[in-house]
């Protein structure tokens, strides 16, 4: 729908940071407190994606929280300007353009969805500014180049990559696909229907579900009538939490793997019950075990600090991205010396840290000369089972 | 789960941690399925296999035709006696949802106690709509009214965004996890309560309509609201019962599905879209047309989706009312046109 109210989300950012403004006031020199640099959030906080994207705003805000505690960047506070996408591509484009032209943000993070992503990136190149890409997960997003694309999520062929040496394990031999009818989930049956025929398992059924829809029963009939074994499903949390709940009451019995890292388990577990029970996830943090965690302590930081909150633990999966993006973009920003877009991009390349799920690094993809920024983070396979979440040792 | 007992009696032995058993199985055979079945089963006959696929998408179509049906009966009646086209209808199948989540999940209450609270919450919610807007709008431009609707929808998914953000929340049910299954088909039980629901509350709107002096009285406005008044119904008591009543049939299909899916501001937008296609498709203004749209729209939404293409599933509703208008542009049940 066509309206334009703030919601409670997008109220609460500019009375938390007028709050540690106010704080930091008193602590910093009264000089730095009115100049910020500004970082454009683009999310989904509305819509079908809405709870991933209020994970993610509120894991970047504990970063934000955490760089300015550490007196900034620069010698300057960040502050984050957060917009709501609701979830669809034109809106995205033109929050993007927003955040660009009405509130100077120099580099941003965004936009969740893959068709959400796609649909920023034009605006990038025409005003040159970078993007730090926290959740998408489409090949097409660096490899169609962009050079204002920095990517800290694993497009859905490092996924398939990741987990190759898993299928046999597992004894996988057939697969159906139930996926979210945009690039996102059409990307990801491509790539893992691709690696899943290399290794010489057999890809029958791609079906396919519309972003908001909520009725998956006829996809499922048919798919309780294959042969396939495996169902590998991606989709974003509350849409799997019901295809779990539509299975069990049509009785489909097949193993499940579910891909993207979108899958906020816990929440599953809360809302599904007995119907995840045995349903493996490919993800791409472990907050279940911050021990094996690349950073424990970081880990550790940030899990108590999203509980201080008052944040529900099951969102701990999608809000690290946000938390490590905006940890990233205060990197980059602090190596190019200067808030400007053009040595935020240069700078991009060359930092180097330890996010929650293993080193950020960017390294090149995409056409020459046009280089997209790719960093490759670690993916885990998790299982639910008694209502526990642990990972797949194989 | 699944896994047979002395099997799991082994892992438990070998392995420290039961909960990863079936992954630590050092067993040379697959690994069991969600089920417990090992995925090696023997391939039921093509021919079983269709007939069971076959049924099972009937039974799918059956229970979200009746919610379908409950959406479509309360917009076309209102359009039909009102002459008002409800923008708020998606709006309150919303609200529906959500007062079942508060009765249930936050006021604590049971089940089926939550349900005529959610519906009568629309109701009244439907009764304040048409006293405070279309009330004062009578004899209004049609664009006027239809101006006012849209906006009284934005404000309410609005609010509900406001007050409960956007995050989807899930209403609990008291029923067995477990499906019935018959002849190769499954059904959970809170869907077959839903179907029972609908096709009650269906036959009790029939049996309003037709049976009560309330009913007669909304007939007789339907049919000419000036002779209608002239006769001594009140036809401002009339219109605002009518829109009540349409409300709380949206409310009360929200508060069916939002159990069966996850409550979020923004579950009205297709819905209304469905619930105008039904109502196109049976006639605006034919109670009748409604509940068999509702079906229709639910078995070519199905069948489309099971055998043609699961991608277009919302397309198929749509792909049927342009066929249908082509061939029969009043729908497939509309009354003749009055005239004079």
């Amino acid at each position: 729908m066509i309206f334009r109210i703030p919601s409670m989300e997008m109220a609460m950012p500019t009375f938390r940071i007028a709050s540690i403004a106010a704080l930091a006031l008193g602590l910093a020199a009264p000089a730095f407190a009115a100049d910020t640099i500004k970082i454009g959030v683009n999310q989904p906080l509305t819509g079908p994606f809405a709870a991933s994207g209020a994970y993610v705003v509120n894991g970047a805000k504990i970063a934000a929280d955490e760089v300015n505690a550490r007196g900034g960047v620069l010698g300057k506070k960040i502050e984050l300007v957060v917009e709501d996408n609701k979830s669809n591509p034109t809106e995205a484009a033109a929050v993007a353009e927003k955040l660009i032209t009405s509130d100077e943000t120099p580099v941003m993070m965004g936009a969740w969805g893959s068709s959400l992503t796609l649909a920023v990136m034009p605006k990038l190149e025409e005003y040159e500014v970078p993007m730090l890409v926290e959740t998408s997960s489409s090949g097409k997003i660096t490899t169609s180049g962009n050079p204002f694309v920095f990517r800290i999520s694993p497009p859905s062929a490092l996924e398939a990559e990741m987990f190759a040496p898993m299928v046999e394990k597992i004894g996988v031999k057939k697969v159906d696909f139930l996926v979210i009818n945009n690039d996102w989930g059409r990307g990801a049956a491509a790539d893992f229907g691709k690696m899943l025929k290399d290794k010489g398992v057999t890809v029958g059924l791609t079906e396919t579900m519309d972003a908001s829809a909520q009725d998956m029963s006829a996809q499922l009939a048919k798919i309780k009538g294959t042969d396939a074994d495996t169902l590998m499903i991606t989709a974003a949390v509350d849409q799997l939490t019901l295809v779990f709940k539509q299975m069990a009451a049509m009785g489909v019995k097949k193993r499940v793997i579910t891909t993207g890292g979108s899958q906020n388990p816990d929440q599953i577990v809360a809302q599904a019950g007995a119907a995840a029970e045995k349903t493996m996830h490919l993800t791409t943090f472990l907050p279940w075990d911050p021990a094996k965690t690349p950073d424990p302590k970081a880990t550790d930081y940030f899990l108590a600090e999203w509980k201080k909150r008052g944040y529900p633990f099951a969102g701990a999966t999608e809000s690290f991205r946000g938390y490590d993006g905006v940890r990233t973009i205060a990197a980059a920003i602090e190596k190019a010396g200067s808030a400007e877009s053009k040595a935020i991009q240069k700078a991009f390349w060359e930092i180097e840290l330890t996010g929650l799920n293993g080193p950020i690094k960017f390294a090149k993809s995409g056409p020459a000369g046009k280089e997209s920024g790719q960093s490759k983070p670690g993916v885990y396979l998790i299982q639910i089972a008694d209502g526990q979440i642990s990972e797949v040792k194989l | 789960m699944g896994v047979a007992p002395e099997e799991a009696r082994t892992v438990k032995a070998l392995y420290a941690d039961p909960r990863l058993d079936v992954l630590n199985h050092p067993h040379p055979s697959p690994l069991p399925t969600r089920g417990g079945e090992f995925p090696t089963r023997s391939i039921p006959s093509l021919k079983a296999a269709l007939v069971d696929q076959f049924l099972q998408h009937l039974v799918n179509a059956m229970v979200l035709g009746g919610a379908y049906a409950l959406l479509g009966i309360g917009l076309t009646l209102i359009f039909g006696i009102m002459n008002v086209v409800n923008f708020t209808h998606g709006a309150l199948y919303t609200f529906g949802a959500y007062a079942m989540y508060i009765a249930s999940v936050s006021l604590g209450l049971n089940f089926f106690l939550a349900l005529p609270v959610a519906i009568v919450a629309g109701l009244a919610l439907g009764a304040l709509i048409e006293i405070l807007l279309l009330r004062p709008l009578r004899g209004a431009d049609i664009d006027t009214t239809m101006l006012v609707m849209i906006g009284a929808g934005i404000i309410l998914q609005s609010s509900t965004l406001w007050t409960f953000g956007g995050v989807a929340k899930a209403i609990p049910n008291p029923f067995p996890d477990a499906p019935i299954a018959f002849l190769g088909v499954s059904i959970s039980w809170i869907r077959l309560f839903v179907l029972v629901a609908a096709a009650a509350l269906i036959v009790g709107a029939y049996a309003m309509i037709n049976g009560t002096r309330l009913g007669r009285a909304m007939r007789a406005t339907f049919q000419d609201a000036d002779t209608a008044a002239l006769m001594g119904v009140n036809v401002k008591v009339i219109y605002t019962a009518t829109f009540a009543l349409g409300s709380s049939l949206a409310a009360a299909a929200g508060a069916l599905l939002g159990p069966v899916y996850v409550v979020f501001p923004q579950m009205g937008d297709l819905a209304a879209v469905k619930a105008f296609a039904i109502v196109i498709l049976g006639g605006l203004g034919s109670i009748a047309g409604a509940t068999i749209g509702g079906f229709v729209l639910a078995l070519a939404e199905e069948f489309g989706a099971g055998y043609i293409s699961s991608g277009y599933r919302d397309a198929m509703g749509f792909l049927i009312i342009i066929a249908v208008l082509l061939a029969k542009p009043t729908g497939l049940f509309a009354r003749a046109e009055r005239v004079g």
